[in-house]
């Protein structure tokens, strides 16, 4: 999980910011990537695209809540869920 | 059409007019075919004409009667047969049927204040010899161009920057603010350009410039008027609208030469068309940009739109690589960065309007800004809406009745929309509301620039440069009448009338005339009830109403589809031309000092590896390709980079 996080910091530094260290654009691992201006509109697809080829994981319509996806934290805990196995 | 350019100096310094000679020279593919340069002590006209009325008449730099005043002028007066024979009856005479005599004798007639009287599209120079005071003018939307710069006690004026760059005396650099500009707002604000001490005439504006002082004024601003919304009936709107504009169109076939019109498929297109056929009494020819991706064409409704007015139809079909082959060329022309590739095509279009033989086309531009098209009018509307009730589950699923031609924002899952359009107090009470999210977008770009770019910012802000220069009335117009007034005043001026307008089509001499921007319509439009623009969302509305007359319902029922090309992923097929990658090298990148070349790096491997892009790396890619290559083009050298070679010359222009 910290692994994950550490991905998803620098798949969205590199991905959405070009690699700015800006302070302005510092994130924590708790903020929402939407309403501090991190992700844009057509941004959210690209953060499924690269979950769904590193992780090879598949994320269904009902999933695409912010809850499961606006913060680092939020979404290294969906993966972590997705990667389970389903319990019987 | 044509171009000018000229010089003028303080207390007759002599200098030397082929200056003036030279600088027509780069501006001969507005105007090839006539070139006219007039020159006494301490003053230079110049012109290169395209001859569309009065043929062997319409001479520039053309004289008095005594040969105390000469006017250089670009464009054309609509309403000029009526000027001149109100002329006529106050006692004036004409040697020629020329629009330019009827400038020359309006200015000896009436002063400075003769343009409030002009129908038409201009950038002129009148020089008067007895006053010693050069008059530059430009029409209310800046159709055409014209740009200045003062060295020492000279003033240098023209109609593109790259004529004034032939004045070795000329500083060539980028203006970092004029960048920061193109990055937000897609062109820069007036009077400012992308180049250091080069200047624009803003739209709407003269100046004066007499023994070395320089005065800019306006004489036209759009403006808004409410008071008179109850005065008609939407019956009596809808009659007054489609008088004015048959009216519009009629006077925009004045001309010696054919005239065509471009064909989008699309409802103000379809209705410019319609109108022609029953002014001339005959079908039109027209013309139109097919593209091999799907997501872009509108084949399917030019075909309906043709068949439906019978016009004879030319088709430029632009290929997936075609963008960036021409890219180069088109940035010589636009002369300032672009976000979007869309100007290429419409210079290719253009080329093919002149080989087969046109010299002037109709266009349909002007009626989303006048008449309410836009979806960014749309988009402020739902956001205005949702921010009423902020916990509505189903008001933000309204935005996905926007772009609908946006497949990707059609996936957004709901909760996202609601957080991207979300709309904070502040937000609320800001002038700029309709326009802030684009904006913000922008600026992202912004991330992409060189340390030294942002140092040199240090701060600024455009918005708050457009928020402190907006209007006294503003504040008292409706919300809706704000953001078509923010499209007016920047996007429509500074690059749909530019990049994607008067350059591109004057790329290859042919001449835009554009009916929805006629004053009358403009002025009739400022009056509209906001509901006759925008009746819930359906955009247009008085408009949609008036083509049902016109064309058949598929093409009245269309809803707004904004022409867009092919972007980023252009530059990357295996064909591409060598400048693309020499551009995006790091050592370039870092040369020119203008980007960071590890976010540079970052944005082009997200292209190279063919990973999902976003609209901002879209944006982004053509911002660093064409300010690359306008630094190639205009200050490592001066000269079209695909044709180097081309350098001003004196050929065939001798003083009168």
């Amino acid at each position: 999980m910290p692994e994950c996080a550490q991905e998803l910091r620098a798949f969205i530094r590199n991905n959405f910011l070009y690699g700015s260290e800006s302070p302005g654009l510092a994130f924590g691992d708790e903020d929402s990537l939407v309403e501090r201006g991190i992700i844009d509109s057509t941004g959210i697809l690209e953060l499924i695209a690269f979950l769904e080829m590193r992780y090879a994981i598949v994320i269904d319509d009902d999933e695409l809540v912010p809850d499961n996806l606006d913060s680092v934290s939020r979404v290294a805990r969906f993966v972590e869920r997705k990667l389970q196995p389903v319990a019987r | 059409m044509c171009a000018i350019a000229g010089a003028v100096a303080a207390k007759r310094a002599a200098f030397d007019p082929s200056l003036v000679a030279d600088m027509v020279a780069t501006l001969r593919h507005r105007g090839p075919d006539d070139c006219g340069l007039r020159a006494a002590e301490g003053i230079a006209l110049g012109h290169a004409r395209l001859s569309i009325i009065d043929l062997p008449g319409g001479r520039q730099p053309m004289c008095s009667g005594n040969g105390s005043i000469w006017i250089a002028f670009n464009g054309e007066i609509y309403n000029f047969i009526e000027l001149r024979a109100d002329l006529v009856r106050r006692g004036y005479t004409f040697r020629t049927r020329s629009d330019t005599e009827v400038l020359l004798r309006l200015y000896e007639a009436d002063g400075d204040g003769f343009v409030q009287k002009l129908n038409g599209q201009w950038a002129f120079a009148i020089w008067d010899e007895i006053r010693r005071t050069l008059l530059l003018s430009r029409d209310r939307f800046g159709v055409r161009p014209l740009f200045y710069t003062t060295r020492r006690d000279r003033l240098l004026f023209a109609s593109e920057i790259k004529a004034l760059f032939v004045d070795p005396s000329v500083t060539r650099a980028i203006d970092p603010r004029g960048l920061d500009n193109v990055l937000t707002f897609w062109t820069t604000i007036p009077p400012r350009t992308v180049f250091k001490d080069v200047h624009e005439l803003p739209p709407g504006h003269s100046l004066t410039w007499h023994d070395g002082g320089v005065t800019v004024t306006p004489h036209w601003q759009p403006a808004f008027r409410l008071d008179e919304a109850a005065s008609r009936s939407d019956g009596e709107w809808l009659e007054e609208l489609r008088a004015r504009l048959v009216q519009a169109t009629r006077i925009r076939l004045r001309s010696d030469v054919p005239v065509g019109a471009y064909l989008s498929g699309g409802l103000d297109s379809s209705v410019v068309t319609a109108l022609m056929r029953e002014a001339a009494g005959q079908p039109s020819s027209t013309f139109s940009i097919a593209f091999d991706e799907p997501e872009f064409d509108e084949r399917v409704h030019q075909q309906a739109a043709v068949r439906a007015l019978g016009t004879d139809h030319h088709e430029l079909r632009c290929a997936h690589g075609d963008i960036a082959h021409v890219f180069p060329e088109v940035i010589w022309h636009t002369e300032q960065p672009l976000l979007r590739t869309a100007p290429a095509p419409m210079f290719l279009l253009s080329r093919l309007v002149r080989e087969r033989g046109f010299k002037v086309v109709l266009t349909g531009e002007g009626a989303d800004e006048v008449l309410g098209g836009y979806d960014i009018f749309k988009e402020a509307k739902i956001r205005r809406f949702c921010a009423r009730r902020i916990d509505s589950k189903w008001r933000p699923l309204l935005l996905r009745r926007l772009y609908p031609y946006l497949p990707d924002l059609q996936r957004q899952p709901a909760a996202y929309l609601h957080a991207f359009f979300h709309v904070s107090a502040d937000d609320l009470a800001s002038p700029l509301f309709s326009h802030l999210p684009r904006w913000a977008r922008g600026r992202r770009l912004r991330l992409l620039l060189s340390d030294e770019m942002r140092a040199s910012l240090d701060g600024y802000d455009g918005r708050e440069e457009i928020a402190s220069r907006l209007p006294a009335d503003f504040g008292r117009w409706d919300a809706f009448c704000q953001s078509q007034y923010l499209e007016m005043a920047l996007l429509l001026p500074g690059y749909i009338l530019s990049s994607q307008g008067d350059r591109a089509a004057m790329a290859h001499a042919v001449e835009g005339r554009f009916p929805f921007l006629d004053p009358d319509v403009v002025e009739l439009a400022a009056a509209l009830p906001a509901t006759l623009k925008m009746k819930g969302l359906d955009e247009k509305h008085l408009l949609r109403r008036l083509a049902r007359d016109l064309v058949p319902e598929p093409l009245w029922r269309r809803s707004k589809q904004p022409y867009r090309a092919p972007d980023g992923a252009s530059f990357f097929d295996d064909g591409r031309p060598d400048y693309v990658d020499e551009l995006l090298s790091p050592a370039r990148i870092t040369r020119d000092g203008i980007f960071t070349s590890s976010a540079v790096d970052l944005l082009v491997r997200k292209f190279r590896e063919r990973q999902p892009v976003g609209a901002t790396d879209n944006m982004a890619l053509v911002a660093v390709l064409s300010t690359g290559l306008l630094v190639d083009q205009f200050i490592n050298t001066l000269g079209k980079a695909a044709h180097a070679g081309v350098r001003p010359g004196v050929a065939g222009l001798h003083p009168q």
